[in-house]
């Protein structure tokens, strides 16, 4: 279970060529009984991974679509708790690795040992903190490295080499590559030096980099998974859900995967 | 000597403060940090700073003995540090004018700040128009509405305002708009954040640019009667003034401050901003600081009658003041701060913003416990023009639900 668990599934659908993709989905957006749901469907329609988002009420890393998204969740009355305990109904028969995406204020509140605790009872493999830099991490990554669950640090296209360098050492899991320098959401394209900086990261780092933000079509993720090992794709996959358009969400995983 | 050198190397008051920022915005703020070192060891930049205090401020500000105040209370002799007075008819631009500067030492054009009254929105629309820097305000589309006087004066002085409908639509979300504008567009603007607030080096700037107001109202006090003050007083949302204010008498034990929360309709309801009263630590745009949260860790909304003290965190440097006892913070009700407003404006001739008269209402509470040879200072930082409406309308309500 936990960060072996992710760094397995990870490698072995590396060692089959084919890119890893990691959709990002509201917990809660749509009702918490949709939580289990949504990952198996994700998971048939191809999935390495499920990155399971946990609403806050003020998300600075996101853009309008997973603000909005994450603002229905709460009123629904999701919370950390609730999704723990969703998640951890399907522990023994679920095969895909899940990853929470958390602000840092939630898991303060919640105590980050009980955190850690209940993350590992409820088959939680991998954290993602968009709001915590290396300086910052102590105490949050020993909580997590006690109940061995990968802490996956995201690198930054501002990030200069040496701190990248650091950053990539550290992750767990795999590497979290922003691959826009803004918030979350859907981009008609990226730019030149996105590229470079792909290349440069996954020369540089240990565990396989996954490029994120502002990717919303199999074109877009296979091209940038061109240059890394996959891609995670967010805002395209939560207003699809919101649509009810899971047959695009089936399309758009299938068509980069293949 | 100077036993009190808080924030520490990570930018932490005790253990309050911090960084909590997403990876992309870590190099701009630790290049902030070095430019403002580097600035403030730089006698060519206090001295251009220097110049526009008074030049274009109109520094000092007076250290007015409130004889009439004072009087009616009957206890100690009260001062009323004058920041009504500066340019733009608040103590923000203390603030905006150094930050401006240093945006352009670091060679940026651009600059993005939230509002929430329209004051630091205000302040800072005024001092790029001065500069030449391009400015954008976010500010929440419920203070918009509030306040359409401030918004035509941003955009008189040429600045962009931006309305936000996130969320509650005030100055929480005025912020998270700000910090993800700067998010995405961190190469060539610099975010100037209007209190003690934010990740570090935030706190610390604002609070070293305000602490000109604690400064002058430590040397006026001794010119005027030979001695420190027994008490200061100052409003607190965020806290810069009250931070300004404080800031140099930190090690003066024998004064003792202040800081004075919005209870709006009273701490024990759910319409207050009593933050240190009524709140929890934990970490909110970019700082680890007392918060109005839930038991999961949402963050509450604020309310104050005074919009500028409407905020669900305070800085992380009064957070730790409370902790360690230095700095007492009292809560005064959106109705004792109305009947101060009014008390002052009757007494002195001075209408104060709603946020001051909070500290003018707590005053006149401490002054029943302090005696005649005792002095109180309070941090008047700003006027209340732009309140006039507001108060007149809720005085009018206020009327008609009694008749």
């Amino acid at each position: 279970m936990g960060k072996h668990k992710l760094e397995n599934t990870l490698h072995q659908i590396k060692a089959t060529g084919k890119p890893l993709f990691i959709p990002y989905m509201m917990a809660g957006d749509g009702g918490i009984d949709q939580i289990n749901e949504r990952i198996n469907f994700l998971e048939e329609c191809g999935a390495s991974a499920i990155e399971l988002g946990i609403p806050f009420s003020d998300p600075v890393a996101d853009g309008p679509v997973i603000q909005d998204a994450g603002l229905r969740a709460l009123k629904n009355g999701t919370t950390l708790k609730l999704v723990l305990e969703e998640v951890q109904k399907q522990k023994e028969s679920r095969n895909i690795p899940i990853i929470l995406m958390t602000y840092i204020n939630p898991i303060w509140n919640y105590g980050y040992e009980q955190f850690a605790k209940d993350c590992d009872a409820a088959g939680v493999d991998g954290i993602i903190i968009p709001d915590i830099p290396m300086e910052e991490e102590e105490e949050i990554a020993a909580a997590l490295s006690d109940q061995s669950i990968a802490f996956i640090r995201l690198a930054a296209m501002t990030s200069p080499d040496e701190r990248l360098k650091k950053i990539a050492g550290m992750s767990e899991g795999f590497l979290y590559a922003v691959s826009v320098s803004g918030t979350t959401g859907e981009r008609a394209q990226h730019e030149d030096s996105t590229i470079n900086y792909l290349e440069k990261l996954t020369k540089l780092s240990p565990v396989p980099v996954l490029a994120g933000f502002g990717i919303s079509n199999p074109d877009q993720a296979k091209s940038l998974a061109a240059y890394c090992d996959g891609v995670i794709v967010g805002s395209k996959i939560v207003h699809l859900f919101a649509e009810g358009n899971q047959t695009e969400i089936r399309e758009l995983i299938g068509e980069t995967i293949k | 000597m100077q036993t009190y050198t808080f924030p520490d190397e990570s930018g932490k008051y005790g253990k309050f403060g911090g960084r909590y920022v997403p990876e992309l915005l870590m190099p701009a703020v630790l290049e902030l940090e070095k430019a403002y070192e580097a600035a403030r060891k730089d006698p060519s930049f206090q001295e251009e700073l220097n110049n526009y205090l008074t030049e274009y401020i109109g520094r000092t500000t007076p250290l007015y003995e409130a004889e009439q105040l004072s009087k009616h209370l009957g206890g100690p002799k009260i001062y009323l540090k004058r920041e009504d007075l500066n340019h733009t008819g608040a103590h923000k631009i203390n603030n905006t004018i150094g930050q401006a500067l240093l945006t352009l030492r670091m060679g940026k054009k651009k600059v993005v700040a939230e509002t929430g009254a329209g004051q630091h929105g205000v302040a800072t629309a005024t001092v790029c128009s001065l500069l030449g820097l391009e400015c954008i305000v976010f500010m929440g589309d419920e203070d918009i509405k509030r306040q359409k006087l401030n918004v035509f004066r941003m955009e008189l002085l040429g600045a962009k305002v931006v309305g936000v409908s996130q969320g509650s639509a005030t100055l929480k979300d005025a912020v998270n708009e700000a910090l993800r504008y700067w998010v995405n567009n961190v190469h060539d603007t610099h975010y100037i954040i209007g209190s003690v607030v934010g990740p570090h080096p935030f706190p610390r700037i604002v609070r070293d640019f305000q602490s000109v107001i604690g400064t002058e109202t430590k040397q006026q006090s001794i010119e005027k009667q030979g001695k420190l003050p027994d008490a200061v007083v100052a409003c607190v949302g965020g806290g810069s003034n009250a931070m300004g204010m404080f800031y140099p008498f930190v090690e003066d034990k024998e004064v003792a401050l202040y800081g004075v929360e919005a209870a709006g309709k009273g701490v024990n309801t759910n319409e207050h901003a009593a933050t240190l009263t009524g709140g929890s630590p934990g970490m909110l745009h970019g700082t680890f600081t007392y918060l109005l949260q839930d038991e999961a860790g949402q963050i509450q909304e604020a309310a104050s009658i005074s919009a500028g003290l409407d905020y669900p965190g305070i800085g992380p440097e009064h957070s730790h003041l409370h902790d360690t006892g230095r700095v007492t913070y009292p809560s005064i009700t959106d109705e004792e701060a109305l009947e101060a407003f009014q008390l002052l404006a009757k007494l002195e001739g001075i209408i104060p913003a709603l946020e001051s008269a909070h500290a003018v209402a707590y005053a006149c509470k401490l002054a029943k416990e302090m005696s005649a040879d005792q002095s109180l200072v309070i941090c008047l930082s700003g006027r209340g023009d732009k309140d006039v409406e507001q108060v007149k309308a809720k005085l009018e309500e206020d009327s008609n639900g009694k008749a």
